[in-house]
């Protein structure tokens, strides 16, 4: 794969032209029957594998509103033809978002609509062949569910919804993705997306209580199982070891020192990502959730904050309550979420971002930074899709935005914007997200990075930027993997966090 | 004749309106929406979701933001379309309601602009390359019968007038079930075609666009997620099973 290169920047950000084919057969590994076994799919392609994935769609069309919506609402219009990333990488016009929903909608119109059945033609309706189901396979793992096409939509179609539909139906007949179902199946074994097992962490996170010792002299600690503790920290398992994630990491253990804050982490629930979402899996999604759940149930937490994790935001915000009940405002008789409800304390939003958290004590004066210890950087943000558009912080709209842009203001002195198009709920996806994170799509990876590339290369060049904050774990390791490609150095990419830990002054209140 | 197979044409195509719209309105309220998608940043009050949609109903606020083209040429037709229609209430009422009867020199110009409109979508389906890409034989279709009705409705007001008040007392009986003589004129023959048409088309078609934004749950659901427990039925089940 080292002979992957960047694609020239545009002079000017026009729409590219179209090169059809240019990314066919360009998806990624097929899982093996041990891996989809592992997760509960047929573990090849079964046999009767059309019939199985038209009733599987009939299914889909009957339990997600979404879904039937998006399928008849499209009058390809094309404002959503230009606004992927991965389009604009790859020219491929199967990228385009309304181009990729419709390799699914032609075969909806075709089995499910009286038009398509009497004039398949005229609708462009397709019947299900393996060419057809082959073509989903590749291009509905070149998408990253990063919702930016649905931002542009007159019917708010998203396409995300459309991807997660054929994972879902391609799971089901035997044809998963080896990425995505190897990491579920971890989840469940093991308890984190990369198989780090509960003395490894144990071992890690005292590991660094010595590294932050030996840095600052002071007993910065990193709980585990620890029950009643007063808040529980999940987050990505990235944030254990892989660089630059752990900084963060590092950033939220101080953000808890310095405010006198009890708090655990769990060897049960040590992983905050969760592939459901990316497969579009409900069953998975919840059962990976509920491990949440427990462990806030056994360790007797009252709140629960989450890391630096875009998708995993996404799925804690708007969909824990619903999954596992860590939210607020279950019914009466709801005894399910009760039970959890009871336990946590109101007076908190149910979960808290890590950032909603600092920002919070930022804002009650209750941590002390000295921003001159970030000077070295010039520092811009990269809004992460899933927070961006899939989530909230705060109590307004778009608190997402703001919350971490304030903390950055408040810890360091050099921010600057990038292109208003690109940022806030415009941002451009890494490029990594939504499964699509593996060395078996690196092609795709670093074309679909272009857009925020540029977008980069103009505030390095205008404002010498040296720092791209983000908080989302895909994000730190697309950008790391992809930067050196572009020409820039890896270690420009870092948590909100990581900045945080720079800055804040322990012992001082 | 033509009276005749008109009228059977005009109650067959409201009939198939009505029933397919409800039904598929009916399929759309029915569907559960299991998970918490709004786009976001998104209204967090019901009345805010109102806003919302009706931003977008009445400006295309998305659409807008996408592409100043389609958005122009699209704003355009609809709203040129919305007057034409509401002018078009004078063939229905009798007598004609204050506001139609106000209202009928802009729906007649409104019919130019209605046109332009579609001109300026077909053009852009014809001759840009990633909308050329996309676009299916019914969506070039849809808007040659679109532009049909336009012209051909044009026409009748401005070039070879039709009998307009016989045109009226032909729709005034048939809502009352009363078949009167339609005018023997191609072109008013033509234009009502065309009309039929399009009610039939509309809920077999992406014309379901229409009702499909009210039920879209990106742009119709509160931001509440951690404030209101959200459970669909089918979800709720799997609750119930293991727990």
């Amino acid at each position: 794969m080292a002979d992957i290169t960047a694609p020239a920047y545009r002079e000017f950000p026009i729409i590219p032209v179209l090169k059809p084919g240019s990314m066919e057969g360009k998806g990624p590994f097929v899982a093996s029957d041990k891996i989809n076994e592992a997760v509960g799919f047929p573990g090849h392609l079964v046999d009767d594998w059309h019939d199985k994935a038209i009733a599987k769609m009939g299914e889909l069309l009957s339990k997600y509103r979404s879904f039937k919506v998006f399928m008849d609402a499209c009058v390809h219009c094309g404002a959503c033809t230009d606004k992927c990333h991965y389009f604009i990488g790859t020219q491929d016009p199967k990228n385009m978002p309304v181009a990729r929903q419709d390799l699914m909608r032609s075969v909806y119109r075709r089995y499910f609509t009286l038009p398509g059945k009497l004039f398949p033609k005229l609708v462009g309706a397709r019947d299900l062949t393996r060419e057809v189901l082959d073509e989903w396979f590749n291009y509905y793992h070149q998408c990253s569910e990063c919702r930016r096409c649905s931002v542009f939509c007159p019917y708010g179609i998203d396409t995300a919804e459309i991807t997660m539909a054929a994972r879902e139906i391609l799971d089901s007949i035997g044809y998963g993705q080896k990425y995505s179902n190897e990491i579920i199946g971890k989840v469940h074994k093991i308890g984190n997306n990369l198989g780090l097992p509960g003395p490894a962490l144990l071992d890690t996170l005292e590991g660094l209580e010595e590294d932050v010792k030996d840095a600052i002299g002071i007993d910065v600690r990193f709980p585990i199982d620890v029950k009643g503790a007063e808040v529980l920290l999940i987050t990505p398992s990235a944030d254990f070891f892989a660089e630059p994630h752990i900084d963060s990491l590092i950033g939220y253990a101080k953000v808890f020192h310095a405010s006198g804050t009890s708090w655990t982490l769990s060897s049960m629930a040590s992983e905050a990502g969760n592939f459901g979402m990316f497969i579009g899996n409900y069953e998975q999604l919840r059962k990976i959730a509920l491990r949440i759940r427990e462990a806030a149930l056994e360790l007797g937490v009252k709140r629960i904050v989450v890391g630096e994790c875009g998708h995993a935001w996404r799925v804690a915000y708007s969909f824990w309550n619903t999954l596992s009940g860590v939210g607020d405002g279950a019914g009466e008789v709801d005894r399910f979420a009760q039970m959890l409800q009871k336990q946590l304390d109101h007076r908190y939003k149910q979960p808290t971002h890590i950032c909603e958290f600092t920002w919070d004590l930022i804002e009650r004066n209750a941590l002390t930074f000295d921003k001159s210890l970030n000077d070295k950087h010039i520092i811009t943000f990269h809004d992460s899709c899933n927070v961006a558009r899939g989530s909230r912080m705060g109590d307004l709209p778009g608190g997402q935005f703001e919350i971490p842009r304030n903390i950055i203001k408040a810890v360091a002195n050099n921010f600057v914007e990038m292109a208003p198009n690109t940022t806030r709920e415009q941002t451009f996806c890494c490029g990594g997200g939504g499964g699509v994170l593996t060395d078996d799509l690196l092609e795709l990876r670093v074309k679909g990075a272009l857009p925020r590339m540029e977008v980069l290369k103009q505030s390095v060049d205008e404002h010498g930027v040296n720092f791209m904050a983000t908080i989302c774990a895909i994000c730190k390791a697309q950008f790391t993997k992809v930067l050196p490609i572009y020409g820039f150095d890896r270690k420009m990419v870092g948590g909100v966090h990581q900045l945080v830990s720079n800055a804040i002054q322990l012992g001082q209140k | 004749m033509a009276s005749i197979v008109f009228a059977i044409l005009f109650y067959f195509a409201t009939l198939l309106l009505v029933v397919g719209l409800i039904y598929r309105i009916n399929t759309y309220a029915r569907t559960p929406a299991p998970l918490k998608i709004p786009t976001t940043p998104a209204p967090t009050t019901t009345g805010g979701v109102v806003l919302r949609l009706t931003r977008e109903v009445v400006f295309f606020e998305s659409l807008f933001k996408a592409n100043l083209w389609i958005w122009s040429t699209g704003w355009l037709f609809h709203a040129s379309m919305a007057l034409v229609a509401l002018r078009h209430l004078r063939y229905f009422t009798d007598p004609v309601w204050g506001w139609v009867a106000f209202i009928q020199p802009f729906g007649m110009y409104a019919g130019i602009t209605m046109l332009l409109g579609l001109c300026g979508l077909w053009w852009r389906r014809l001759f840009v390359e990633r909308i050329r890409y996309i676009s299916t034989p019914s969506d070039h279709l849809m808007l040659l019968l679109l532009i049909g009705i336009a012209a051909s409705g044009l026409l009748m007001t401005f070039v070879v007038h039709t009998d307009v008040i016989a045109v009226k007392g032909y729709f005034l009986g048939l809502m009352h079930l009363d078949i009167q003589v339609l005018p023997a004129d191609l072109l008013l023959s033509v234009h009502l075609f065309l009309v039929v048409s399009l009610l039939v088309a509309f809920p077999f078609s992406k014309l379901l666009h229409a009702p499909g934004v009210f039920f879209s749950p990106t742009r119709n659901q509160k931001d509440d997620p951690r404030e209101k427990r959200h459970l669909s039925a089918w979800a709720a089940k799997l609750e119930s099973e293991k727990n």
